[in-house]
């Protein structure tokens, strides 16, 4: 090459040489980054912190261009909103892990979180409006007379029936989990199953079948609840609903999805509040409410009061900017809480103040629905840990699928519960 | 005038010169081969081999929610993962699952090869239809499987043929009693699978000298299972025990499948989808989850050496 053509000194080989190595080392850096759904260049905003949140995916139509419009509408950051597709439980373990997770983040709080210094307390921000939240939904966020996180929504899970088919076969809605066996059989046809509890047999039932049964997973002292003869008896139950064969399986969506009873492949459905809107665009008014039903009289029957919870992670670079989001979003926000908890699906809004004025859950199934839950809900501990969530399931698959001893299986997992008990408690 | 001469007269010169061009050649070849190979040498590194330091590290410490080693606890995480029930059960499930899968894999992939091997017309194409569905992803086949082959309502595919013979709707994915999961787990796996150990087949085919079935006809040998038995299958020896061991690999790293089509539950648990739940599902217990780890690790490497070595892989002469 001349020596008066500019880069004389670059021959195509060198050129070749630097640009690859520009190339792999600009892979590298790219396959080394990662995406943590902050804005890459703080947004634009000048000064203003970047936030990222996380969601999983919610089932109803529209809900994620609703948190999106939460997001664009807050002005003190700019807050990116990540939706999260699948298996969001491992991903955000996964992120919570490194501060490459969420700002700020929806979830369900376990003692774990709080001990591995996963979330931060947010005292401070629910300190005035404290009284305005129900006490379950403080205390499944409370650990140590600490709060870590503000509800979001309460999803009351609970039986949903077709009031047609039961009226046709003459049946009275259900009050004993005998009562619940014998309908599900009646209402079983070759066509249609009396009811669906998901398609693994009905491990969602096991908390409300426990409370039912006048147990507890932990007892206030930490202390296993789930033994005695009340658990062991209705876990049989549970069984025997199972094998009763009225029970349907393998449907092609699961129980969080009402498509099951909506196409009319089952009777009753065990399901959340959330697909109300759902099932009343597929049914009708031809729906009614039950809570999971007593052991016998001597008990009272059971609401699973579940939801989700908005977090910040003590990973943040932003710990203030995403308290201060939160604060703004989950409690200033009266009109955006009550459009997220019914615009889309029904959810019972958090605050009392603002789920009293919810038009939407003054009447129908979702009013009835509500009652229940007022009557009979229970919602999650925080020292119940994923660990003994998981044992707690293995021991109910062992009873509900392959009929195995109760009392052998209570204290199965008895004894990993108590290994983390100790391991959390001492 | 004279100096050129020389230099194209002088082979000592010529050959020192063509010397210097092939060790600056080397040395050009070397540095590409380092520009290419590199960047994925530095990513193995980091994404592979740096992990499983870490891993090994990890398990000698409690490590709860958090990646960062906390407590040192020396063996106590092994030793719970070689008396946990959960993780002894998932080895079981995946002994079942190799059970069914090795042997089926290998006789109709094997059954596959020798008859696109023999077609006449269209070869490319059969191999080609057989090879599609490697190319498709575990989890979309689990799904079709799950959602329109086998659920368990009466619009499914499996039950709408049992309907047409009068047979009553099964849940194929949540009856336990018969397990009646096995048969969607196994044949989403052999359809998957089939025609990557099919390729692998014809390649040893098509290795064999047509003189040895030439001096098999000479001999008397009859075409068919004469033939195969004396000819081919011996021939195949090399290709067949590289199908099996990597098939049972394969096995032992079931996942997928397992998680995609009935979840986690723990009466069909595969090792990966138990140490998944562990680790990096909710209960994120890392320090157990890497010694579980690092253990099925050494199981495998351990089994695959004794299947080489009882079916005499790498023997001279293979």
């Amino acid at each position: 090459m001349p020596a008066h053509v500019p880069n004389a000194g670059w021959s195509r080989r060198d050129l070749l040489k630097r640009t690859g190595g520009l190339a792999a080392l600009a892979a590298l850096t790219a396959a080394c980054g990662g995406n943590t759904g902050r804005p890459s260049s703080g947004g634009g905003g000048g000064s203003k912190p970047s936030l990222s949140q996380w969601y999983h995916q919610y089932g109803e139509a529209g809900t994620q261009q609703a948190a999106q419009k939460y997001a664009k509408a807050y002005t003190d950051a700019n807050v990116t909103v990540q939706w999260t597709p699948g298996d969001y439980g491992t991903k955000l373990s996964s992120g919570l892990l490194s501060s490459k997770g969420p700002d700020v983040f929806e979830s369900q709080l376990n003692i774990g979180m709080v001990k591995s210094n996963q979330v931060v307390a947010l005292d401070d921000i629910i300190a005035d409006v404290k009284d305005d939240f129900l006490p379950g939904d403080l205390a499944t966020n409370t650990v140590d007379g600490k709060i870590y996180g503000i509800r979001m929504i309460i999803d009351p899970q609970v039986i949903y029936y077709r009031k047609s088919l039961l009226d046709k076969a003459g049946i009275k809605p259900p009050q004993t989990i005998d009562d619940l066996i014998s309908a599900a059989k009646e209402l079983t046809t070759n066509k249609v199953k009396g009811i669906f509890v998901g398609n693994d047999g009905g491990l969602a039932l096991g908390s409300p079948a426990l409370w039912a049964a006048g147990g507890d997973r932990l007892t206030k002292d930490h202390k296993p609840g789930f033994s005695g003869d009340g658990p062991v008896k209705m876990f049989g139950k549970l069984h025997e609903l199972y094998a009763s064969k009225s029970v349907l399986l393998g449907s092609p969506t699961d129980w969080t999805d009402p498509g099951a009873i909506n196409q009319g492949l089952c009777a009753m459905q065990w399901i959340g509040m959330w697909a109300v809107p759902g099932m009343q665009k597929a049914l009708g008014d031809d729906l009614g409410v039950i809570p999971f039903p007593a052991l016998d009289a001597s008990n009272k029957p059971a609401v699973y009061s579940g939801g989700w919870t908005q977090f910040v992670s003590a990973k943040s670079p932003n710990v203030d900017a995403a308290k201060k989001f939160v604060k703004w979003l989950w409690i200033d926000q009266a009109a955006d809480q009550e459009d997220w908890s019914l615009s889309y699906g029904f959810h019972i809004p958090p605050r009392k103040s603002v789920a009293a004025k919810a038009a939407k859950l003054q009447s129908g199934v979702a009013a009835d629905t509500v009652k229940l839950t007022q009557d009979y809900g229970h919602t999650d501990d925080p020292a119940w840990t994923p660990k003994m969530g998981t044992a707690f399931g293995d021991m109910l698959t062992n009873i509900i699928k392959k009929g195995a001893d109760p009392a052998a299986e209570i204290a199965n997992a008895e004894k990993t519960v108590n290994d983390e008990l100790k391991r959390l408690f001492g | 005038m004279s100096s050129t001469v020389k230099t194209r007269t002088d082979p000592a010169s010529s050959g020192e010169r063509r010397g210097g061009r092939r060790q600056k050649g080397i040395k050009g070849n070397a540095l590409w081969f380092w520009v290419f190979v590199g960047p994925f040498v530095i990513g193995l590194l980091v994404f592979s081999y740096l992990p499983i330091i870490w891993s090994l590290v990890l398990s000698f410490f409690e490590a709860y929610n958090t990646a960062t080693p906390s407590k040192f606890v020396g063996l106590q995480n092994y030793v719970d993962m070689l008396t946990d029930q959960n993780f002894l059960s998932s080895l079981g499930t995946f002994t079942i699952f190799a059970v069914f899968i090795v042997p089926l894999t290998f006789v109709l992939s094997l059954a596959l090869a020798l008859l696109v091997n023999q077609v006449k017309i269209a070869r490319a194409f059969f191999r080609s239809v057989f090879f599609l569905p490697t190319a498709c992803s575990y989890v979309v086949a689990s799904l079709i499987w799950k959602l329109s082959i086998f659920n368990g309502v009466r619009f499914g595919l499996a039950n709408t043929i049992l309907g047409w013979f009068g047979i009553d709707n099964i849940a194929w994915l949540s009856t336990v009693s018969p397990p009646w999961y096995w048969l969607p787990l196994v044949t989403v796996r052999l359809w998957l699978q089939l025609g990557f150990y099919m390729i692998l087949f014809i390649a040893g085919l098509q290795r064999i000298s047509p003189t040895l079935y030439e001096a098999a006809y000479v001999d008397g040998a009859k075409p068919g299972w004469q033939v195969f038995r004396y000819i081919t299958l011996p021939q195949l020896r090399a290709t067949s025990v590289a199908v099996l061991i990597l098939n049972l690999i394969a096995a032992y790293q079931a996942f997928d499948e397992f998680y995609n089509l009935i979840g986690n539950v723990n009466y069909a648990r595969p090792p990966l989808v138990y140490l998944y739940g562990i680790s990096l599902g909710s209960i994120q217990d890392l320090g157990h989850g890497s010694a579980g780890a690092l253990i099925l690790a050494v199981i495998i490497m351990l089994v695959t050496l004794l299947q080489s070595r009882i079916f005499g892989f790498g023997k001279a002469g293979d």
